[in-house]
């Protein structure tokens, strides 16, 4: 006897109505949450640059956000200015951090203008400058809040990623990794930019020199990490005009 | 077990041991290696496919007597796909710290043969209650060899148990290393997680030799 399921027929009914019932159930879903997702990303996004600058709630080994509640009036507090570079020359605009990095480098690589935001910050008299960065690491996309003063040494740095190895990759998010970025210089000595160098075996395990532009790399994680120095490079180097006119 | 009856208790003691999803049956063995550099992450995917296995199991057997065969591995994977994805949405507004650790397992779930393999040799065949049973012990079963070979690469790897520095400090020289212990650091890469699957395979054999095919 001939199973009822077997049939061309059935098959073919039940396929385009399970697309239906699940199709419309995971775009009710997206839909009715979209907005409270979109929300929970701008706050994170103001916890990494808050973060960045060394406002956040770390404990001795851990990376902590200050939390969601208190983010809003922590990032107006410490966050002066918002500026749009576009061209080189800069303007400010406070819905700046609300730019989407990874539009701005498609439009760059079409051959568009693109424009760069950066958030400047202070905190306890010293003055911060945010940049947003983003790259490509082994599975997907990492990105990265760096701050920086006006000499371009790094002063803070948040590390995030959508899909690195746990454990391996996935690690450029934790504080042994990130803390390792604190002091060091992305310019070399005669003031040219040079980026910071992810490096296995510098002979520098605890990160001693600050000048070498290099920071320990990650055993495991050798592509993450070509991933950051790349992306650190490629996109803060755009940024290096802005701070020469600093210097004027 | 007052319980369960003795053939259901199987279902959930079966996998933890003699039945072994990776150890026996060699599946999900990608994810095992794939993750298992740190105590923590292995933690949370067991946690994590113990719960889609247990629902998925559910919702396939429920759909068993409807689901037409000649499209069947599909319909397998629409449900887990549609089901992780939901509860990554649901995470992402509702518990947005938590999706972010779990985000970058949901690729690893969807794909994990154990739960395509559950779906396709008991959950088409059985009810909903011992399906639900069955997805519990093999994820049981697949999570506890994730933690044993986490465990290793973690502590012979790293030094350190879900993060603490339990053999003391490699940079300063504390602990272990004052006496010259080095970290192995070929037990954070992939293939040593095989080599130890390997291991608890070779030891698991020779303890029950009825599990040895000739």
């Amino acid at each position: 006897m001939e199973n009822r399921t077997d049939k061309n027929s059935y098959t073919i009914i039940f396929a385009i109505a399970m697309v239906l019932v699940v199709g419309s159930l995971l775009a009710f879903t997206a839909a009715s949450l979209k907005p409270t997702i979109a929300e929970n990303e701008r706050m994170e996004k103001q916890q990494n640059i808050l973060y960045a600058m060394g406002v956040n709630d770390n404990d001795e080994g851990s990376a902590n956000f200050i939390s969601t509640d208190k983010v809003a009036g922590e990032f107006s507090k410490y966050i002066k200015k918002q500026l749009v570079i576009e061209n080189g020359i800069a303007s400010e605009n406070d819905q700046a951090y609300l730019i989407d990095v990874k539009k701005e480098q498609t439009k760059a690589k079409s051959g568009e203008a693109r424009i760069l935001p950066l958030f400047i910050g202070e905190k306890d008299g010293k003055t911060f400058y945010i940049a947003p960065i983003r790259g490509k690491g082994l599975w997907d996309a990492i990105w990265a809040y760096v701050a920086m003063d006006e000499n371009m040494v790094v002063q803070g740095a948040y590390f995030d990623h959508k899909g690195e190895t746990p454990g391996l990759g996935a690690n450029i998010k934790q504080r042994f990794f990130m803390d390792d970025f604190i002091g060091e210089h992305l310019l070399d000595a005669s003031g040219n930019f040079k980026g910071i160098t992810v490096a296995k075996g510098n002979a520098d395990p605890k990160n001693l020199d600050k000048t070498d532009n290099e920071v320990d790399a990650i055993a495991g994680a050798t592509i993450t990490g070509d991933g950051v120095t790349a992306m650190i490079k490629k996109d803060l180097k755009l940024y290096w005009p802005y701070f020469k006119t600093l210097k004027k | 077990m007052g319980l369960l009856s003795k053939k259901d208790a199987n279902l959930i003691l079966d996998p933890l041991a003699d039945n072994n999803p990776i150890t026996i049956q060699v599946l999900g063995i990608c994810s095992a290696l794939a993750i298992t550099a740190e105590l923590k992450a292995s933690i949370v995917m067991a946690v994590s496919v113990l719960f889609v296995l247990g629902i998925g199991n559910v919702v396939i057997s429920l759909m068993r007597n409807i689901i037409p065969s000649k499209i069947r591995i599909i319909v397998q994977l629409v449900v887990v796909a549609a089901l992780v994805i939901i509860v990554d949405q649901v995470l992402k507004a509702y518990a947005y710290e938590l999706s972010k650790t779990l985000s970058v397992f949901v690729g690893l779930i969807i794909t994990n043969c154990i739960i395509m393999g559950r779906f396709e040799a008991f959950a088409l065949g059985n009810g909903p209650w011992r399906s639900f049973l069955d997805g519990i012990g093999n994820a049981a079963g697949y999570g506890l060899i994730l933690i044993i070979v986490g465990f290793f690469r973690e502590l012979l790897g790293s030094g350190t148990l879900l993060g603490f520095k339990v053999l003391g400090d490699p940079i300063e020289k504390t602990g272990l290393y004052a006496i010259g212990y080095e970290n192995n650091g070929f037990m954070l890469l992939s293939p040593m997680a095989l080599i130890v699957v390997g291991i608890i395979i070779w030891i698991q054999r020779s303890r029950n030799k009825a599990l040895i095919e000739d």
